[in-house]
Order: structure tokens, then sequence, then C-alpha cells
């Protein structure tokens, strides 16, 4: 929580606004065939949402961390179709490695865990990147990507121009952008060693996905009780069956673990959020997003398997970013390791430091 | 919805240095032989140890001093007791009387009933069972037909109760039973007594439960006297009390680490070159442990400054209870060992043990269909 609850609820509210003026279902649908949605873009920079948690002489809000990721998480509630979380993301490392940041929105190009690393090439002073960088979010709209590279043992933060390198454009199952981009294209604009640079980027996008989760999950859970108290069958709204009662008060419970989770890892005291504390965050929350995408859908019967209906604006994104920046598996076989390591005895102690 | 939001608590600064104290009690007391942590932490029933940490102030912490209290916040309350429960330490002697029995004396009882008996909770000298259910009423509380009829200088109790945990251990039970006829209002007319379990007029029978321990009892009473001032609260006014004060108790750590033993020693049996399946299960299971510790302890930070939050204590009972019930569906498919009543290798009757001990997590002090329905309730959907 921030410390200051009235500007978190501010800024809430203003993310309320924006959505409820630029994410209309006319901007919602351009969007999904492909039409960045500009309007939309240009009122979260209007108030210094996409750098907010950068200091306000260099272009950011001042926001802490903890509400930066709120504000990303309301964003997901509303599923705005914009890469907010990607640009938060890469606008923190650079200013981490003291690298200015463009204009406008930025992605990251980060290698899926277990994947090759990065090549940097430092010939005749001239940098370059060697490989392909698959399924980069939001590639298609975005000038410039951050992405860890390797040289040697060396690693790097890059910032790189990718406008000439951006490959064939496939998508989410929410038609967000994930686009290949052909590294050995785009221009080193800038890099800094930053050790363990992937870690940091795998790291940070895996706790926005767990927050935008949480979002989603709530919006879905709102729709969903809504709709259950509307929908008469039988003569009574469906809410009054115990079947539906039952299974909304299990969806209350993957939205609570899911929120839970998420914000148990924005709120360490370092900068960066510990290894241990993304782990469960981003596995507990993909765990609830598919069991709670399950769940609404349930409730809300054929209405919601249409494209009329709004549901699959928010479960569409929870069934893609439960796998984005690690699925469930690997980061719950990465915690598993690291508990096994630790060892029996010191299982307690961590949960409770954690 | 401010259901959904766990905000993390914040420790007293005595916190660590309490926690410490704790985990050197458990270290030595299991180096002394006086308990193997592997047994299930609040279902075992252990006088002397329950004395010893009355010794130590751990037993109503947070009551007034008067009445044997220590006057420490229920954050360290919390703290003591998820030590307890973590490090396995045999705490079921006591266990009702410091969550449930105790704070409802003190909040409802009697001067007489609050300094005769609470002094003797903290000390660890005694011991609660609580008799709700009846052979015809479970869930559905206000079933009740145990009756409480008004005669001179107190009441008169008869009707039967079942599943009634350490009854025959217990020095008190609080009973709830119809002091009115139903009326309209089926969940008027229901009062708590607080009745001494070793009197006349209360019979006690066993009731063997799934894995053949006795902990269940048929306790049946016959025109049993209790005097006025061991009347708890109001008449007439029980169902309140019993529902309407289940916060700490629903949202504790005894409601998702009842199995935590299990768990840590299957780590201990995986060592630390797990497989790929054996680390993504532990690491799953840690995963929703993490979740659900951070889930209670925010609550329990909630409850430390006067709220009553209903619904999220529900929804940690019944994401909670369904996780101690899972942890041995999944050690069976990544340890595979045949689950033994033992006695055997430690780990087999550990399993074991669970297992059988497993169906009754989603059952006891509300079953989860309750509380499902306590949460549609809660988002407003009855």
């Amino acid at each position: 929580m921030s410390e200051d609850a009235n500007l978190t609820d501010t800024l809430l509210r203003t993310v309320d606004r924006i959505a409820e003026d630029h994410a209309t279902r006319a901007v919602r649908e351009a969007a999904e065939r492909g039409e960045f949605p500009v309007e939309l873009w240009a009122a979260l920079e209007d108030v210094g949402l996409p750098r907010a948690w950068l200091h306000e002489d260099a272009g950011g809000a001042g926001l802490s961390v903890a509400d930066a990721m709120l504000a990303l998480r309301r964003s997901a509630y509303h599923a705005l179709p914009v890469p907010l979380a990607e640009t938060l993301v890469a606008g923190r490392l650079l200013a981490e490695a003291g690298i200015a940041l463009p204009d406008g929105p930025l992605t990251l190009a980060s290698a899926a865990p277990g994947a090759t690393p990065v090549a940097l090439s430092r010939e005749d002073e001239q940098e370059s990147l060697v490989g392909t960088a698959e399924r980069v979010p939001w590639a298609r709209d975005c000038s410039h990507a951050v992405l860890a590279a390797v040289d040697g043992a060396e690693s790097f933060l890059v910032l790189a121009a990718i406008g000439n390198a951006v490959g064939e454009s496939a998508a989410n199952l929410a038609s967000e952008p994930r686009c290949a981009v052909a590294l050995d294209a785009a221009r080193v604009v800038a890099l800094a060693p930053m050790p363990g640079a992937a870690e940091r980027i795998l790291l940070e996008g895996a706790l926005a996905r767990s927050m935008q989760m949480a979002g989603a999950l709530e919006a879905a859970m709102d729709i969903a009780l809504r709709y259950s108290g509307e929908r008469i069958q039988f003569g009574r709204p469906i809410a009054k069956f115990q079947a539906v009662q039952h299974m909304l008060a299990m969806m209350a419970g993957h939205v609570a673990t899911a929120r839970a989770a998420a914000d148990q890892a924005i709120e360490a005291d370092a900068a960066m959020p510990s290894a241990l504390r993304v782990a469960i965050a981003k596995s507990r929350t993909g765990e609830a997003a598919g069991r709670g995408a399950e769940t609404v859908h349930q409730v809300l019967g054929a209405i919601g398997f249409t494209r009329e209906h709004s549901l699959h604006y928010q479960t569409r994104r929870l069934w893609s970013w439960r796998d984005e920046f690690g699925g469930e598996t690997y980061w719950q076989q990465r915690l598993g390791r690291e508990v096994a390591r630790l060892g029996a005895d010191a299982l307690w102690p961590t949960i409770v430091d954690i | 919805m401010r259901e959904f939001d766990f905000e993390p608590v914040r420790m007293p600064d005595s916190v660590p240095a309490l926690r410490e104290e704790v985990r050197e009690l458990i270290a030595a007391e299991v180096a002394a032989g006086a308990f193997r942590p592997q047994r299930n932490s609040w279902n075992t029933f252990d006088p002397d140890f329950s004395r010893k940490l009355g010794e130590r102030g751990w037993i109503g912490m947070s009551w007034p001093k008067e009445y044997g209290g220590a006057e420490r916040s229920m954050l360290e309350r919390y703290v003591v007791v998820e030590e307890l429960l973590a490090g396995g330490a045999p705490v079921g002697a006591h266990w009702v009387a410091d969550r449930q029995s105790g704070p409802q004396i003190l909040r409802h009882g009697s001067e007489r009933a609050r300094s005769e008996i609470l002094p003797r909770i903290a000390r660890g000298e005694c011991f609660f069972c609580i008799g709700m259910s009846e052979p015809d009423s479970g869930s559905d509380l206000a079933a009740v037909r145990s009756r409480a009829e008004k005669v001179e200088g107190g009441w008169k109790i008869t009707g039967t109760k079942v599943w009634t945990s350490n009854a025959h251990r217990a020095h008190y039970g609080i009973v709830l039973a119809r002091s009115a006829p139903k009326s309209e209002d089926r969940h008027a007319g229901m009062t708590q007594f607080i009745c001494d379990m070793k009197a006349a007029g209360v019979t006690i029978r066993p009731i063997l439960n799934l894995y053949g321990g006795h902990d269940f009892n048929e306790v049946v009473f016959d025109g049993y006297f209790v005097p006025d001032d061991m009347v708890l609260g109001e008449v007439g006014a029980g169902w309140k009390m019993v529902t309407g004060e289940l916060a700490f108790e629903r949202s504790g750590p005894d409601r998702f680490m009842s199995t935590y033993q299990l768990l840590r020693e299957t780590i201990r049996r995986v060592g630390d070159t797990p497989d790929d399946r054996q680390a993504e299960e532990i690491g799953r299971l840690v995963a929703h442990l993490a979740t659900l510790r951070r889930m209670s302890s925010s609550i329990a930070g909630r409850i430390d400054r006067g709220e009553n939050p209903a619904t999220a204590a529900a929804l940690v009972k019944d994401v909670g209870t369904g996780f101690e019930r899972e942890i041995p569906e999944v050690i069976r498919r990544i340890l595979p060992t045949e689950p033994s009543l033992g006695p055997g290798t430690g780990f087999d009757e550990l399993l074991g043990s669970a297992m059988l001990r497993s169906p009754s997590f989603t059952i006891r002090g509300g079953t989860r269909e309750i509380l499902r329905g306590m949460i549609a309730r809660g988002l407003g959907m009855r």
C-alpha cells in the first residue's frame, strides 16, 4: 500500500477516467485489428503513467514502484490495449542503467526463460546484436526495445531502435501484437553493463504480468457478479442459485489469492523484487488466472462466449499473460528448486521473511 | 473491493525476538524428546506442554493482566501460534480455550466466570470443548434442540451434543442450547452456557473418528444445572455470538497448516536435487502457502485494529482448508509411498495420518459449502 492512500486512490481514479474516455468499444476493436490506440496512449502520457516511477525531472510522475504497479493493475482491470507494462519496466531499467529514455511506448525483447541469450558484438567500435527475438510485445508499435545481451561473460542492458527490424506480426490470444524482431537489423542506441540483465527483465516482466492478471481477474469477477444479478432463469436471477453462488465464491478465492500473491511482490524494501517473491506471484496469479477464467465463463454461459460481450477482453488476456515471462511450470519449478536447495528446515523461516 | 485487499501486516517491534523465543522452546522440547514435530499439531493433547506455554505467558496472551493475560497484541499472539504450528508443537489441549472460549468469556462472561476461569486457561491448566453440533443439527445450527429451562438461580440443560472434540478431557464446555421456543426468527432464543464437564448430569461417550482416534464424543446433558453467572452473554443472543465473532477463528494459521509437517518432511525426503515434477509440485504448494500466510496475517492485522473482516476470513478458510487437504494428494504423486498407519519409516505414517485426517479440514468449524454461502452473502448475492 502507498504511504499516501489518497494519492493511490487518485491515481486509480485517473486510470478509470482515462479508460472510460478513451478505451471505447470502437478503440478496443480497432486495436484488435492492429490500429494502435494513439489517443488512449496520449492520455496516459498526459498524466505521466508510462513513466510513472521515473523521477519528475526524467519525465516521470515520481511514483513509488508499488503505486505504479497498482496503476498497472488498474489498467489491466480495464484491459487497456497498450504496452503500459512494457514501457514501465523498460523505463525503470533504462533509468537504473543511466540510459536516456526515448519518447513513446517501449517494449521488452526478453528471451524466454532458458533460451540462448542475445549476443552483443563489438567490432570496430560498432555494436550490433545477433539473433532474433521472438514474440516481442507491441514491437510493431514501438520504436525502441530494451533487451539483455551478453558479450562473453559480460551482461548488458541494451536500448535498441527496432523500427526496421520488426518482422511478421503475430499476436497473443487477446490480439495484442507479439512480433519477431530481427536483432541484426536493429540499431544499438545505447548500452550499459548490468549484471544479470536478462534475469532482471524476466523478473520485472513477470511481476508486471502478475499485477495485470490480478487486475483482469478482478474485472472478470465484477462482470460475472453483475451478470448473475441481472440474468433471470427459472424466474429468478441466477445469483440466487446455490451452484452459481458457490462458483462466484470460488472466483472470489481466485481473485483474492491472485491479488495477495501479486501484492506481496511489490512491497520489498529493495528496489528490485526478489526471485522468490516473483516466483510466488507469477505462479500463483497464473494458476488463479486459468481457474478464474474458466469459472467466469461458466457463469456467463453462451453470452460470455461471444465476441459481442466484453468478458473476453479480460479472459483472453488472462490466458495469454499467464504464459508470458515464464508460465506456472517454469516459476513453480524454480521456486521448488530454491526451496529444496535451502532445505526443509529453512522453509518456514523463508515463508515468514518473504 | 475491500475484502480482496490484503495489505501487508506491520508486525510490532517485539516480534523477531518473540519468534526466536518460540523457536528456541520448540527446539529444546524436541531435543528433550518431549514431542515429535511430525505429529499433527492442534489435534494433540499434551497438558504438560500447555503448562509450559502458560508459564511463558503464551496462552491468553492478549487478555488483561487481571485475568491472567499478558496484554500483548493479537499480532504477537498470531506469531506465537504460527510458530507453534510450524514447529509441530502439541498445542491441542489448550487450543480451543485460547482461541475461542477464553476470548468469548472475556467479552461476554460474568465477573465470576472471568476471574475464576481465565487465569487457569492462561496458566495452561484449564481446557475447553465446544458443544454446538447435535444429531440433527450440523451446518444448520438453528436446528439445535438442546433445551435450557429457567429454574431458580440458573438453567437446566437437557439434550445431546455430538462431535464434541476433547469433551472427555476438557474441564469446561461452551454449550449452545435453546433458551426460548423456536419463533419466526429461527436464530433467536439460543444461548451459550459454560458447563462443567466433570459435573453430575453430564455423560460423555466416545465416538471414534476415521483414523481410529478418540477425539469426538457424544455428550448427554440430563437436567444439568448451570448457575446464572455461567451464562455467556445475553440470554437469547447465542446465535450472534457464535456466528459474529468468527473472523479470527476462521482465518488463523491453523486453517492452512494442518499438513505443513508433511510438506516440510517431503522437502527433506526429496533432498536438494528434486526432479522436474517434484520441484514443480513443491514450488506450487509453497506459492500457495506463502500466499495464504500473507492473507491470514493481513487479516490478523485488521482484527488487531478492531475490524471484523468476516468475508475475507471465510475466504481464507475456504482456500486454506482446500490447500491443507490437497497436500497429501500432491505428495503421494511425487514421492510414491504406501501410506501407513505405522509403525513405519515415519514418512509413510506421516502421509497416512495426513490422508486420514484431511477429510475433516473442510468440515470442521463450518463446512466449505457453508463458507461459500457466507462469501456469496458478502458479495451481495444472498
